[in-house]
């Protein structure tokens, strides 16, 4: 009887060296009887064991593939997410991508942009390298609302069929994308850190992190379009601004229906924080248990104000009440990527680390010499907080006013 | 009235840690947990509940058969029952093919009101299984959801976080919901919950039970293909800078401001 199973172990050929127990991230294979054995219901086909195994054992079978002509899956195509009539600016790094990979492709770069009064949003996408920028203006769809917005993506990319979709990783794109992609039962990869072309197969190449950025995954989506991806912001490089830039800006239209929505937005809340938003600061000052108390606390919001940083906390600070929840950075606060990291006082345990280790330059000032966080920061000091924070504060305040 | 929470068992991250020879992910002695965003959502789920009365928290996982422990604990913490969905046909399922599966095993159970979900797995971190499980089924969804203002048999206001703040929805049910921490503090489980869990049978349920596609479960089922896992290579070659406090710190501002200004 023909064994259908996505992944199969040659016994002939396996000699139970367990190699392929080693390099599996899943814990996916034992030994059973001095054969290896996977267990279906762990293993994610990452293939880690098939390229591992020196008797070449371990097989996956092929995959029934629904045919789709490929051929006719053109562009790339950007969704441009807005609030307020203001076009995202995650939405102008891919088109910075965007335009990389279309000229990898030898097609255009489109863009769209769903909302009301979109004209000088699509004039600015036109700016940023868009070579076409579809619109869909409608007063129902001036805010996000997961209905409206699916069916007319869905709509306009099953029309003009993009081969390649980015989105910004951020809440209404996450959202939105994951159900488009469902609809068209197209592959989607989440927070994408690399995107690339194999020019062989002319496939995008989706490089992203798991396990909490423990291992990276390179993914591919071979046989359906468009591939789609989820960008977040701060990882690629903003496109330029070039007002000359000419393109063609489409307005498509479809029927009231398609904006019905089945929930409401009853209302928009809008909340200030006293310093900046921690996700998309590009510095953040951070203190942890070595700060010692609440009031402390001030010297890190002096620092951050100093060199206009958001403020952010390790674990211990905001279970000790020293700062509010919404400060904290980590596996069970918030994750960062800012340009400059500044940790006072935080040992670096992984779960902090796990928010905030892929910041473009990590500074640690700690007492103890041998705390983790020197181990993945840029630039370290072994001393007393108390001592260096504020002399770094009055050096900012000098030379930064 | 049933309420749904979908759950997945994870490898506890925090304990993962990078072989230095082998340069590959070191998986012995790593506890699996409960997914940390399912947590808020089996809470969540048991505090509407506690609210609307007359209603079944039923936990759902898809896993493997170790999976079962994380569903025991689900029943601790107070949910009704649970059902594991397991199978070997689901091996190399992505989100696309998972979140069919689930919702294939929501129809089984049918008639819910409410599917909960955490935000995103922390082994996966795609955020993708929840709204994908509300088109497969054709039910409205509200992500992010930090707080459920109100609530009916019918219909709910929630707080759906935003990076500005938060919008608020009403949303007709039935409706999948996933969940952020903010929504919550979940409860350690009871004496009385943990006796439960240990006497509570938990049925297995397998691609045929559910009335799977076998075109879309799986690797058939899969869009997306993993072709390379490798480690990023370390962070590292940092400079520690010495001297006194005077010094360190001249020497750090000058090169932050170098950073930012470029």
């Amino acid at each position: 009887m023909k064994n259908n199973d996505a992944i199969i172990i040659l016994n002939e050929k396996c000699t139970g060296c367990t190699l392929c127990i080693k390099v599996c991230p899943f814990g996916a294979i034992l030994i059973k009887d001095k054969k290896a054995v996977i267990d279906l219901s762990k293993c994610t086909l990452c293939a880690a064991c098939v390229e591992a195994c020196k008797f070449d054992a371990i097989i996956i079978r092929k995959k029934e593939k629904a045919v789709i002509d490929l051929s006719a899956y053109r562009d790339v195509w950007v969704f441009a997410e807005q609030k307020k009539g203001k076009v995202q600016s995650v939405v102008f790094e891919l088109l910075g991508k965007g335009r990389e990979l279309a000229d990898k492709l030898k097609c255009n770069l489109c863009a769209v942009l769903i909302g009301e009064n979109t004209q000088e949003g699509a004039k600015e996408l036109i700016a940023r390298g868009a070579d076409k920028v579809y619109t869909v203006d409608s007063p129902h769809l001036k805010v996000f609302q997961d209905d409206p917005y699916t069916r007319v993506l869905t709509e306009l990319v099953s029309k003009h069929k993009p081969e390649i979709v980015l989105c910004g990783a951020t809440t209404i794109g996450r959202s939105l994308i994951s159900r488009v992609a469902v609809t068209l039962r197209a592959g989607l990869t989440a927070d994408c850190t690399g995107l690339d072309i194999d020019m062989k197969e002319k496939l995008l190449l989706q490089t992203r992190p798991a396990f909490g950025g423990n291992i990276m995954a390179t993914i591919i989506a071979p046989d359906s379009r468009p591939q789609m991806s989820t960008v977040r912001h701060k990882v690629m490089q903003e496109a330029e601004h070039d007002p000359g830039r000419k393109g063609e800006i489409i307005e498509e239209k479809f029927p009231e229906a398609t904006y019905a929505s089945r929930s409401r937005l009853l209302d928009v809340v809008e909340e200030i924080e006293e310093t900046i938003n921690l996700a998309e600061a590009d510095i953040i000052v951070s203190g942890g248990r070595g700060v010692g108390n609440k009031e402390n606390f001030s010297i890190i919001k002096d620092l951050a104000l100093s060199i206009n940083g958001a403020v952010g906390a390790s674990r211990s600070a905001v279970d000790a009440d020293w700062i509010p929840y919404s400060h904290q950075v980590g596996q069970t606060g918030k994750t960062v990527c800012p340009k400059v990291y500044i940790a006072c006082g935080i040992s670096g345990q992984i779960q902090h680390l796990i928010g905030m280790k892929s910041a473009d330059v990590i500074v640690a000032i700690n007492k103890d010499p041998d705390a983790p966080i020197f181990g993945v920061a840029t630039y370290g000091i072994v001393d007393d907080l108390f001592k260096v924070v504020p002399l770094l504060t009055q050096h900012f305040k000098k030379t930064l006013a | 009235m049933k309420i749904l929470v979908f759950i997945k068992q994870v490898p506890n991250t925090t304990d993962v840690k990078i072989d230095p020879v082998t340069n590959t992910l070191k998986r012995e002695g790593v506890d699996s947990i409960i997914n940390p965003f399912d947590m808020y959502a089996i809470e969540e789920a048991i505090r509407v509940k506690e609210k609307l009365g007359d209603a079944e928290v039923i936990a759902v996982s898809m896993g493997p058969q170790q999976a079962v422990e994380a569903l025991k604990e689900a029943i601790s913490m107070g949910c009704d029952r649970a059902i594991l969905i397991s199978d070997r046909k689901f091996a190399g399922s992505d989100t696309w093919a998972t979140s069919y599966t689930l919702s294939q095993a929501a129809k089984k159970i049918g008639d819910y009101t409410i599917i909960f979900c955490g935000k995103q797995a922390s082994d996966g971190d795609t955020a993708q299984v929840g709204p994908g499980i509300s088109m497969h089924l054709d039910i409205p969804q509200v992500t992010y959801v930090k707080k459920i203002e109100k609530i009916t048999v019918s219909s709910a206001v929630v707080e759906r976080m935003t990076e500005e703040g938060y919008d608020i929805v009403e949303v007709p049910l039935p409706a999948v919901l996933t969940v952020v921490k903010e929504i919550n503090e979940p409860r350690l489980p009871s004496l009385k919950g943990k006796m439960r869990a240990k006497k509570a049978e938990i049925p297995v349920w397998t691609a045929e039970d559910i009335g799977c596609d076998e075109k879309m479960i799986g690797l058939d089922g899969s869009p997306t293909r993993v072709v390379k896992i490798f480690t990023p290579p370390p962070r590292g070659g940092g400079r520690l800078l010495e001297g006194d406090p005077a010094e360190t710190a001249k020497e750090l501002a000058g090169l932050i401001k170098k950073e930012i200004i470029g």
